[in-house]
């Protein structure tokens, strides 16, 4: 299950170092008989500025690993190295992306981005040329006093990406960001999800049941079984850097997709 | 005129009104025919116009805006200090178990436990003087607003909490800076429903223990079978008790810009 190897490859020249590593981790719920078993041994590890996607059926326990790497959600076994410390709770290193709304509905939309900045207290002018840059880097400038309701749903998803990265967490976690939005959104906020990781450098732990969504954003991919949860594959994407979506009608990227797909329909029988 | 009954489907605005006051104005005509017949003593049911008559009286002469004054007052005090004590306890409720399980069980028992039949023990304890009226209103809504808060409280999805986690806030900055704001407009919904029960609780302990008030009024009324003065009080507090619904309404929304209540 050692990663390095492999994923050292999408950074030319730069050193592969890990980020974040998850160790055994478990997490039991108590159920009527005893307990079940919603992940089961997970050995994942995302080094510095990668992308790393996790796919798999529902149920299979994606959410329930991004929430304990993310601190939301106590695990039953293992631990979460985030550079050589172990971690338990949650933390402003850990930023998040939930698939849900979750923006502040009685802040502005500067305001939402603020919100970290102004736990942080960090000074006024700081944070207001913080806020400017990623309100602008996910162009929403002209909804800068707008409030939640008034946007769309692709647009709320930027401002939680941008109230994010604001806050520059070592870590963005994203929990199927895009899954409720329509087709045409979702690809839009893809290609800005792609832009916005290889201009800013983040590292970037993205769940989703979408293939093809995982495909297109990664450079990596762990492939999850369901009951009890475990990682199944690890999968390098070896596709260009620059990506536009028009790749996902090329063949590389066709074949890599249905060869996931196989991976976690198989498992459903 | 079959566009008028659809199911829950709207109709024009200037309809509902119209139909809205056709229901007033039928009420108040049967009141007048039935009263002015003469098949119905005066003493059962007197005619518009002596009640007006005794409206008019009773504000020249000062006691309606007396009686008025020490009700509001009344409802003033017991309402704010069961919603001062009462939030921030709700709060507490709501956010942690262990509130819950101390302060708010004990409330669902007391919660059910007839206001009025606590007030003989009110007067044994506090006697009839104004604290008395203030205590009844007071209790009668405090057990209400502390679970009603709490469960406001936890009606915020779980995930706006994890947002202000992953953001950096602690436990102090998510209560303060995400819950208090988050239940902002549900606390003014839920005050606003609460000042309509302390309006009866009013009534209720002006009716037993009182020599002032509008509730204290409709009782003198009775006894000396002055029954206009009854539609009087009753429509008086009736109108009060609209007003403070409308102004309670208008706040909610002015205040409230951000919330988005069309999908609510
Ligand atoms: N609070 C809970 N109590 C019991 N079981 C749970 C709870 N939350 C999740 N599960 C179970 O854990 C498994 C993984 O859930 P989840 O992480 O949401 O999956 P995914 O995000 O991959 O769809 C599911 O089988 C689900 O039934
Ligand atoms: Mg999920």
């Amino acid at each position: 299950m050692s990663a390095a190897g492999i994923a050292g490859q999408g950074l030319s020249g730069r050193v592969a170092t890990s980020k974040i590593y998850a160790r055994g981790v478990e997490k039991r719920y108590p159920s009527k008989p005893g307990f079940v078993l919603a992940l089961d041994d997970i050995n994942i590890e995302v080094l510095t500025n990668e992308f790393v996607s996790i796919v798999g059926p529902s149920g299979c326990g994606k959410s329930t690993l991004l929430r304990i790497i993310g601190g939301l959600e106590d695990k039953t076994g293992g631990k979460i190295v985030l550079n050589d410390t172990e971690l338990s709770g949650a933390g402003a290193d850990r930023g998040m992306v939930f698939q849900g709304y979750t923006l502040f509905p009685w802040l502005s939309v500067a305001k939402n981005i603020e919100f970290g900045l102004k736990i942080k207290k960090m000074p006024k002018e700081q944070r207001e040329a913080i806020v400017e840059k990623y309100i602008n880097r996910v162009g929403l400038g002209k909804f800068k006093n707008s409030y939640p309701k008034e946007l769309s749903g692709g647009m709320k998803q930027r401002v939680a990406i941008a109230r994010a990265l604001a806050n520059s967490p070592e870590v963005l976690l994203m929990d199927e960001p895009f899954g409720a939005l329509d087709p045409q959104t979702k690809s839009s906020m893809q290609l800005l999800m792609r832009q916005i990781w290889q201009t800013e450098k983040t590292t970037v732990i993205f769940v989703t049941h979408d293939i093809e969504e995982a495909v297109f954003l990664s450079q990596r991919i762990y492939v999850m079984d369901a009951h009890p949860g475990r990682i199944k594959a690890d999968i390098a994407v070896y596709l260009p850097h620059e990506r536009t979506l028009d790749i996902k009608d090329e063949p590389n990227f066709i074949s890599l997709r249905k060869e996931i797909s196989a991976m976690i329909t198989h498992n459903d029988n | 005129m079959a566009s008028l009954f659809r199911i829950r489907k709207d109709i024009d605005k200037k309809t509902y009104l119209l139909i809205a006051l056709s229901a007033f104005a039928l009420l108040f005509c049967i009141w007048a025919v039935v009263s002015m017949s003469g098949a119905v003593k005066a003493t059962i049911l007197p005619t518009p116009a002596m009640v007006l008559k005794y409206v008019i009286a009773s504000v020249s002469n000062g006691s309606l805006q007396a009686n008025m004054g020490i009700s509001i007052f009344r409802i003033m005090a017991g309402f704010l200090t069961a919603v001062l004590i009462g939030i921030p306890l709700g709060i507490l409720c709501g956010a942690f178990k262990v509130f819950e399980s101390f302060i708010q069980s004990l409330c669902e028992f007391i919660r059910y436990m007839p206001v009025p039949a606590f007030i003989p023990l009110i007067m044994v304890w506090i006697g009839i003087g104004e604290t008395a009226k203030v205590a009844v209103i007071f209790l009668g809504t405090l057990f209400q607003v502390i679970p009603m808060t709490a469960d406001i409280v936890r009606s915020i999805p779980e995930d706006l909490i994890n947002a202000a986690y992953t953001l950096g806030a602690n436990r102090r900055q998510t209560v303060l800076k995400v819950i208090i704001p988050a239940i902002m407009p549900k606390l003014f919904e839920m005050m606003r429903m609460m000042i309509g029960w302390a309006w009866t609780y009013l009534i209720v302990s002006e009716l037993v223990a009182a020599n002032s008030g509008l509730g204290y009024s409709i009782l003198k009324a009775q006894r000396v079978l002055k029954t206009e003065a009854i539609f009087a009080g009753i429509l008086i507090i009736g109108i009060l008790g609209v007003l403070t619904d409308r102004v309670f309404a208008y706040i909610t929304k002015k205040m409230f810009r951000w919330v988005d209540w069309g999908s609510k």
